[in-house]
């Protein structure tokens, strides 16, 4: 409706308006118009309200009335909640894993790929190919596949007399997803650094071959540097992904067995949408923000001293 | 070592790895043409013996078809890729070409917002549409994918990268500002705008958490909800109707991927979202 508003108004203004000048002010604001008001009714008005409710002590029971402002009550408890430290944990150990491996996988496939190799194009689409597909198809084929007794990884695995419980087990359900997540997030790094690797200094490569540099210095004096800020860029929103995902976690182990895959971000949910302490939980996803945050900062600013010392 | 060698030479246990990386997609589909009892044979049969085309048949026009949801989710994908497109490509177009009172704090406050996770957002989103009766609706998926602030900052990213002169030269001549957006700036972002497009259908197509938290009866199921269908109450999968519906829905994303290859994988890349 917005839309309609803005090309009605535009020949009026036409007729007013001397050739050179400048347009005026409102113009440009209807045109944003449209994509603001969305902005403001879903996104900012929400962020104003998890920020209010994450000082109310509310549950969906109450209706709307029974809001009460608690202080920071919601604060002071999740200090004390075994729950979410336990979450705590958990998620850093899901991202502190999941996030390098990927990265580091990531970096050698992007640097082998990046060979003439044959059916080179068809190769990237192929490890790229599980970034795109939904999370649940993915999450119930892996499920059947880790199944423990008769999915397929374990009758590989027999070869080797390792027979992981996986998701049935406390032990093995968080390995299984970070599995999962190296898997689906691989080929995407190996995509980022590719397209980084073709924008690698040629002629420094040139040089380090006439000095008689071998691979690894090469790849540590020309490659590794050239390619940091995309390897910070890659952390950064691997960081952020994985610690905020609770889609494949509801779909797959519900946070068990017992709570060994309650991450920070199902932790949420579960407060949210299961118990619907809606309060309590609007002050985990404030804390969890703030933290995911902090720890994004962190990896950005050590890349940047880093470079600085180059 | 010549040429062609060292290219085999890597080429070969690079396809070994590939191989292993479509392993899980090879059994989805060879599961989903298998009988249940078949799925987990020891040792695995990749070859369905025989073929139980049924799979498809159940999940597509049977009694638990899933095209009901299919229709759904193309429904909402149509809307969010066009209300995106739209709305993006005029703010972003503004931010970047036009000027006016307190348009670069507004962008701040933008580039501030995106940073705000979806999920956190969830828990204000779920009450309000309870109040306003969009809560189950297929709207509580659509509106707020309508109008993001990620859509914009691309394309302001891109309206900036062209040259102001343009637009100087078609207000001379007395061009409004409608037309010098419609007619000059927008044909030359065609490639953003199927880039954005591309982004915004793949973002919809695979949503799992905003149906999860904002639909909750079956008969608004998008197809991601729906793929859970074939979970019985104690948690136990049918494998061969599980697995066909879910090579049903990897099918549009898989199209648009092998159909516009290039282009799909550069917005992928220069965006860095999924």
């Amino acid at each position: 409706m917005t839309t309609t508003a803005t090309v009605a108004a535009a020949p009026a203004v036409r007729a007013e308006k001397a050739p050179g000048i400048k347009p005026r002010g409102w113009i440009g604001f209807l045109f944003i118009a449209p994509n603001l008001l969305g902005v403001l009714a879903f996104t900012l008005i929400p962020l104003v309200s998890v920020i209010v409710l994450a000082f109310t002590d509310w549950n969906l029971v109450s209706g709307l009335g029974g809001i009460t402002f608690n202080g920071l009550d919601n604060f002071a408890a999740i200090a004390r909640d075994p729950g979410f430290w336990s979450a705590v944990g958990l998620t850093l150990v899901y991202v502190g894993v999941s996030v390098p491996l990927t990265v580091i996988l990531g970096l050698a496939l992007g640097i082998a790929l990046n060979r003439p190799l044959p059916g080179r194009a068809v190769l990237r689409a192929i490890f790229f190919l599980p970034y795109i597909v939904n999370v649940v198809a993915v999450g119930m084929t892996w499920l059947m596949l880790m199944n423990p007794k008769a999915g397929l990884v374990n009758q590989v695995l027999d070869v080797f007399g390792i027979q992981p419980g996986w998701f049935a087990s406390s032990h093995w359900a968080l390995p299984a997803l970070i599995v999962m997540a190296v898997w689906g997030g691989v080929g995407y790094c190996s995509l980022i650094y590719l397209s980084a690797l073709q924008d690698a200094p040629r002629q420094l490569y040139e040089a380090a071959d006439i000095d008689g540099a071998g691979v690894w210095a090469k790849f540590r004096t020309i490659t590794w540097p050239s390619l940091l800020p995309t390897t910070v860029f890659l952390m950064v929103t691997l960081i952020i992904g994985a610690s905020q995902g609770f889609g494949l976690i509801a779909l797959i182990t519900a946070g068990g067995p017992g709570d060994a895959t309650t991450t920070i971000s199902y932790y949420m949910y579960q407060t949210g949408f299961q118990f619907y302490r809606f309060g309590y939980a609007s002050a985990i996803g404030l804390v969890t923000f703030v933290g995911v945050l902090a720890l994004t900062l962190l990896t950005w600013r050590a890349q940047r001293g880093r470079a600085l010392n180059d | 070592m010549t040429d062609k060698a060292a290219k085999w030479y890597w080429g070969i246990p690079l396809w070994i790895l590939a191989i292993a990386f479509l392993a899980p997609f090879a059994w989805m589909l060879s599961t989903a043409l298998k009988a249940d009892v078949d799925a987990y044979k020891i040792p695995m049969q990749w070859i369905p013996d025989p073929f139980q085309w049924d799979n498809f048949k159940t999940v597509l026009v049977g009694e638990t078809s899933v095209l009901a949801s299919f229709g759904r989710s193309v429904f909402v994908a149509a809307l969010r890729v066009a209300g995106e497109l739209l709305t993006a490509t005029m703010a972003g177009y503004a931010f970047a070409r036009m000027t006016f009172k307190g348009r670069d704090k507004l962008f701040l406050l933008y580039l501030a917002t995106a940073i705000i996770p979806a999920q956190l957002l969830l828990v204000p989103r779920f009450i309000y549409f309870q109040k306003l009766g969009l809560y189950d609706t297929l709207w509580a998926l659509i509106l707020p994918g309508m109008f993001t602030v990620l859509g914009t900052f691309l394309m302001r990213q891109f309206f900036v990268s062209q040259p102001a002169e343009f637009a100087e030269a078609a207000r001379m001549d007395g061009a409004n500002e409608w037309q010098i957006f419609s007619r000059i700036y927008l044909p030359l972002a065609t490639p953003v705008l199927s880039a954005l497009g591309i982004l915004a259908f793949v973002w919809s197509w695979n949503d799992y958490e905003t149906p999860l938290v904002l639909i909750s009866s079956p008969d608004n199921y998008t197809l991601p909800l729906s793929l859970t269908n074939f979970v019985d109450e104690q948690g136990q999968i049918a494998p061969g109707l599980t697995m066909a519906a879910s090579v049903v829905s990897i099918v549009p994303v898989l199209l648009v991927f092998v159909l516009l290859q290039r282009r799909f994988i550069a917005a992928m890349t220069h965006t860095g979202i999924k």
